[in-house]
């Protein structure tokens, strides 16, 4: 064989998430410190421990970092337009109830492109879980600000800080009507996965919010440094609140270093759940 | 027993998709009963004047034999909708006019370069923007040819009364399947608010096109649902098949993978355009008489077909050498035929009449040097008989 047609071989399938990664995919394209590969190592262990079978389980996201998750998970998987992947996911769990459809896109994503998407999902209660990565700005196209970046968090498109208010993403859910919300960061990766297959097990809306560092843009422009500085944050600012009744006031604010960032399971409620 | 039974009960299910006989029927309704009669599985729209009779009647009717009806948020929703369903194997049809067409635009794209087949009605009014809601136009036919951003193949229908509303939307469902493209009903008011006689044939006599799929079980090897076949038409799997399908937005190989470079964008990209105009003269369709003699030949397509009939067969009662030719796809553009009919040698001049500022005209003046005489109304009203006999006797 020569040295051109020599391909690397795993020894074997060593690890039991092996096969639900794309590995002819690797290397991705995610920067180091990036939080996207835990959540899709979080998703793919949860696949795993469900009782579903992978071929039930459909991944689809939408554009940006967050939107290349579905490019990497060795399940039929869809990379939809900016904005479009809750319809887009609508469609093929409305036709198909069997399967198991989860939504792993970003906060600029879900939130801003795709607001309107995502308050009418979860007020219909389609039968979706929602994995919204929120690293706080737009990291694809260079740390631009948007719905969730905190006030005074600086963004190429908001050099003095951002003015606006951000959304409380598991407020919004919760509001709209989402039977299950979390926030978690990717420091809690048990907890996380825990949450993840909880969706899965549920039938209807369900919606988790996972902090992620972006150390390229954001980590950049509000000196958090590198990846392992915000999880640090994370580590020392995080306050589980598992059930917590408090769901509108629990805005994070990154910047100040007095305040905490409260993390759980809040919402597990049950109700008709959209065309199953 | 139990199968007997099973048998009974599908055929009833097949009865009720299929109003088999003799309707008096609004076009819209038989766009709706087109659709059910091709197997529709998913619909997804948003209400809007004047396709709103579409949805209505497909509200009633889907639900009946199995299939989802879904009102979605908007126009952006129901075009990602219509196409995640048919990603997981549905027949999905939506349907919306000018405003709601143009918010289809990014997601049509979508559409056809993950090549998930799909049906979009388009009931055009007076435009542009809010232009006159409850109006006749024609002018959304270039938007349906080149609206999206990019290079891409699709077909479009244009159908001139209810019969052809209900024909053609069965054909538009098997095209979308055959060529895995979106496939366009561009309807009018005039003929989508038109009650008519319309024939619904046997179940067992309606053209039936189903998707290529894989030729092997999940499993067995690495499936490529990019890889072309001979048509440049790959077969496709589905969400829960099992064959781990990924498809993207992005440029990408035969896998569905990512491919971010100028080769495998300028092969995907050409084949995409190509399925469609190497198929051409399989997908095409129009109706011609009295063409073999003319020196003057109207073309025209949709409502002003039907005035455009009337002032040629009284043309030709005044012994008038006139012909017609009706584009029934107006997308493939029949060219071919067009040519044809230059190279006859007998055509002087070609009459366009058209519920806009001339969209078609440019494309018949792009094959000749021949006058083409336009007949435009903006919209809102369309030509008469009597204005096309007049420019036809000049």
């Amino acid at each position: 064989m020569s040295v051109t047609e020599q391909t690397i071989q795993p020894a074997a399938n060593i690890h039991p998430i092996d096969n639900l990664l794309r590995a002819d995919r690797l290397p991705h394209i995610l920067c180091p410190g990036c939080g996207i590969g835990t959540v899709i190592h979080g998703y793919a262990h949860a696949i795993h421990a469900s009782d579903l079978s992978e071929d039930q389980h459909v991944c689809v996201s939408g554009i940006g970092c967050s939107g290349r998750a579905a490019g990497y998970v060795n399940v039929d998987s869809y990379h939809a337009t900016h904005g479009r992947a809750l319809p887009f996911a609508l469609g093929i769990a409305v036709h198909n109830p069997d399967l198991n459809v989860t939504v792993i896109s970003g906060d600029g994503d879900l939130t801003a492109i795709g607001g309107n998407h995502l308050i009418h999902a979860a007020r219909r209660n389609v039968n979706l879980n929602v994995i919204c990565i929120n690293n706080f700005n737009y990291g694809m196209t260079g740390g631009q600000v948007g719905p969730t970046t905190p006030i005074g968090a600086k963004g190429s498109t908001a050099p003095k800080g951002a003015v606006e208010q951000p959304f409380n993403l598991p407020y919004l859910a919760q509001a709209t009507g989402a039977i299950f919300v979390a926030r978690w960061t990717v420091l809690h990766v048990r907890e996380f996965q825990d949450a993840v297959l909880r969706c899965m097990n549920k039938v209807g809306f369900c919606f988790i919010e996972v902090l992620a560092p972006c150390p390229t843009s954001f980590g950049r422009a509000n000196k958090i440094g590198d990846g392992l500085h915000e999880m640090e944050i994370y580590r020392q600012r995080c306050r589980v609140e598992n059930g917590a009744t408090n769901i509108h006031d629990l805005d994070i604010d990154l910047i100040d270093e007095n305040k905490s960032i409260t993390v759980g399971n809040f919402v597990d409620v049950d109700r008709d759940p959209f065309l199953v | 027993m139990p199968d007997a039974a099973a048998a009974k009960k599908t055929k009833a299910k097949a009865e009720a998709r299929v109003l088999t006989g003799v309707h008096f029927m609004l076009g819209d309704h038989a766009c709706a009963e087109g659709a059910l009669a091709a197997g529709l599985d998913f619909f997804g729209g948003y209400p809007i004047t004047p396709s709103t009779e579409i949805a209505e009647h497909i509200a009633v009717r889907l639900p009946e034999v199995g299939g989802r009806f879904v009102q979605m948020e908007d126009e952006l929703a129901s075009m990602a909708a219509i196409i995640g369903a048919s990603a997981a194997g549905a027949r999905t049809l939506t349907a919306t006019s000018g405003p709601g067409f143009s918010l289809m635009m990014e997601n049509i794209g979508l559409a056809a370069m993950m090549e998930l087949p799909c049906v979009i009605a388009n009931v055009q009014r007076a435009s542009p923007s809010t232009g006159l809601p409850t109006m006749v136009g024609q002018s959304d036919i270039l938007q349906a040819r080149w609206g999206s951003h990019g290079d891409y193949g699709i077909i479009a229908y244009c159908p001139d009364s209810p019969q052809e509303c209900f024909d053609l939307t069965v054909r538009a469902f098997n095209a979308a399947d055959q060529y895995r493209v979106p496939v366009f009903i561009l309807m009018d008011e005039v003929v989508g608010h038109m009650t008519e006689r319309v024939v619904i044939p046997p179940a067992d006599e309606l053209p039936v096109f189903k998707r290529k799929g894989p030729r092997f079980a999940p499993g067995e090897q690495i499936f490529y649902g990019y890889a072309p076949d001979e048509d440049l038409v790959p077969p496709i799997a589905h969400a829960g098949d099992g064959y781990k399908v990924h498809m993207t937005g992005l440029t990408h190989d035969e896998r569905g993978y990512p491919a971010l470079n100028a080769d495998a964008h300028d092969k995907l990209v050409n084949r995409l355009v190509d399925k469609i105009r190497l198929n051409a003269a399989d997908i095409e369709m129009h109706e011609e008489f009295d063409t073999d003699d003319a020196d003057t030949v109207v073309v025209s397509f949709g409502c002003t077909a039907r005035s455009a009939k009337q002032a040629v067969v009284q043309a030709r009662s005044e012994g008038i050498k006139c012909g017609m030719l009706r584009l029934i796809t107006i997308w493939p553009f029949p060219e071919a035929r067009i040519r044809a009919l230059i190279e006859a040698g007998n055509v002087k001049r070609f009459i366009v009449p058209e519920v806009n500022l001339g969209q078609l005209r440019r494309e018949v003046e792009r094959l000749t040097h021949l006058p083409v005489l336009r007949l435009n109304h903006a919209g809102g009203a369309m030509p008469t008989p009597d204005d096309i006999l007049e420019l036809i006797r000049s």
